[in-house]
């Protein structure tokens, strides 16, 4: 057969399993980020149906997947909230950095997986995905809740966390000389602090370049912007997706609204295929002797969220019921831990990081919302009682 | 009575208030422009236990349900407060010339002095309405001016 022909064969039915899944996970009503995870560990090297041609392929569109998630991530937010938040929330925001980074770092620590490592599985327990906790908070009715604007901050907090985090972590997964290491982390650090100001100051000029009023022009001008600046922050060591977040905060107001409207079927084409990416490269016999270890990282991750939601929801005046909301609501881990997992197994670190944190957001994406589902009643009858 | 203006990052923003009576109620206003009318429990005042996700046209028409008995009312207030002030309701009569006209070419405010501020059509107001409105039979127009000016905005909207 034709390269070609292979090719389209292969993807197509890749995405259209996904497309099955996706159908499947709304049925039960999970996110279908673990489902995702589990096709492409069916699809790669010592799954049921390994694929071949088509390898490559997605490897770039997993790539693309990672640029189109922060990207879209970044529009949700403008410069001024993130000052805001940052400004306002950040004594709750190091409890949370403190606390749930802990357990991964431990964790690689105990193993003796070494320090690079660690800093890798401290960002995989650290970051609440914002995608599935915005969806749960909606699901479930609680985006009027007085406990929200906390949990909001908190991710707002934790995602400007990830735009300093990614670039140290992708310097010290280049495993650089502690100088030539500095400098990078400087450089991107900088570069990080330059995009923000540009965007607080200037972000009027960036929009009016990007502003169009016909949907393809701005469609084209906004990822072209946002590939331009990966590239760029990925020549300078900074990761691609942060500079794609930055290109995301850059743009405010309507103008990112209209992109980010746009963009969401891109996204979620290219983001099912970066997770389905994910689970090739991870060997499924790997998943099962981390199972334990994953499902016991959870757990206590799952604690460290909820002290993180009732400290900072007590911060706000929220009461018991309300603060455990808060907790709960910041369970679920999705994309970016994938993303910060995957960057540490393309760089090499331990072999066996890439299945523990398979297992680690199988999980908690899984059981995040489930549980938040469950819980709810009850934390309705204590509110009663008390 | 204190509104509460809290941020939403990522949504929107969120006001909310406590009634005399105890309860919590709240407006989400997402930058889509759809609108959440939020009611809190009281046992749980922190948690939404009714949500109402109103479009743009409900939203609007929500608060011209609350509101609308309101503008007449504040009116009245206004009158009241400032002498020689008055606001009169005008009915626009089946058989008035401007009837089906745009309001503009009554040149109310050139001809008399008096402003019209609000027309009430079917229940709902029209406030500050433009020279571009167009009169309907059964409008009733809220004019404010002088005792003598009010009068001859009657006269004119009933005979031309």
């Amino acid at each position: 057969m034709h390269e070609t022909a292979v090719l389209f064969l292969e993807f197509g039915a890749v995405l259209l399993g996904l497309g099955v899944l996706g159908a499947l996970a709304l049925r039960i009503g999970i996110s279908p980020i673990p489902l995702y995870l589990i096709a492409g560990l069916a699809f790669g090297t010592g799954g049921v149906l390994p694929l071949a041609t088509s390898e490559e392929f997605i490897s770039v569109g997993a790539e693309l997947g990672v640029v189109l998630l922060l990207l879209t991530l970044g529009l949700e937010y403008n410069a001024d909230e993130l000052v805001t938040s940052l400004t306002g929330n950040a004594r709750a925001g190091i409890v949370d950095l403190v606390l749930n980074a802990a357990p991964g770092a431990i964790c690689a620590l105990l193993l003796g997986w070494g320090p690079v490592a660690a800093v890798a599985m401290a960002g995989v327990t650290y970051a609440t995905s914002s995608g599935i906790a915005a969806k749960v908070l909606t699901d479930l009715g609680w985006i009027g809740n007085r406990e929200t604007p906390t949990v909001l901050s908190l991710l707002v907090f934790e995602d400007l966390t990830m735009a300093i985090y990614l670039p140290v972590l992708t310097t010290v997964l280049a495993g650089l000389s502690l100088v030539s290491g500095a400098i990078s982390v400087g450089i991107a650090l900088a570069t990080v602090t330059v995009v923000l100001v540009v965007a607080l100051r200037f972000g009027r000029f960036i929009e009016a370049f990007v502003s169009s009023p016909s949907s393809e022009v701005l469609l084209l001008k906004v990822v072209g912007l946002a590939l331009l600046v990966a590239g760029l922050a990925q020549q300078l060591q900074v990761s691609a997706a942060v500079g794609a977040f930055l290109v995301g905060i850059a743009l405010s107001g309507e103008l990112a609204e209209g992109a980010q409207a746009l963009l969401a079927p891109l996204r979620d084409l290219f983001a099912a295929v970066f997770f389905v990416f994910f689970g090739l490269q991870t060997d499924p016999a790997k998943i099962l002797p981390v199972a334990g270890l994953a499902a016991l990282l959870a757990l206590v991750s799952m604690v460290t969220k909820l002290l993180t939601g009732v400290y900072a929801a007590r911060r706000a005046g929220i009461a018991k019921a309300g603060q455990a909301r808060a907790g709960i609501a910041l369970i679920p881990r999705g994309e970016f831990n994938i993303v910060i997992a995957g960057l540490a197994v393309g760089a090499g670190a331990h072999p066996d990081l890439g299945a523990l944190a398979a297992a680690y957001v199988l999980i908690l994406a899984a059981f995040g919302p489930l549980a938040a589902k469950l819980v709810q009643p009850f934390i309705t009858a204590i509110a009663k009682r008390a | 009575m204190e509104v509460e203006q809290t941020a939403l990052p990522g949504i929107g923003l969120r006001h909310d208030f406590t009634t005399r009576a105890g309860r919590r109620v709240g407006v989400v206003s997402h930058r889509t422009g759809r609108r959440d009318l939020v009611i809190y429990d009281e046992d749980d005042p922190d948690r939404a236990c009714q949500t109402v996700t109103l479009n743009d046209e409900e939203a609007d028409a929500l608060a011209e349900l609350l509101g609308a008995p309101r503008i007449v009312q504040r009116l009245n207030e206004l009158h009241q407060q400032v002498e020689g002030l008055v606001s009169v309701q005008l009915p626009i009569p089946a058989d008035s010339p401007y009837a089906g006209r745009p309001m503009g070419e009554a040149r109310v405010r050139t001809r008399t002095g008096a402003s019209i501020v609000a027309v009430v059509r079917a229940g709902r107001v029209v406030a500050s309405p433009g020279p571009d409105f167009v009169f309907q039979a059964g409008d009733v127009v809220v004019v404010v001016g002088s005792q003598d000016s009010t009068a001859e905005v009657a006269d004119i909207l009933a005979r031309g």
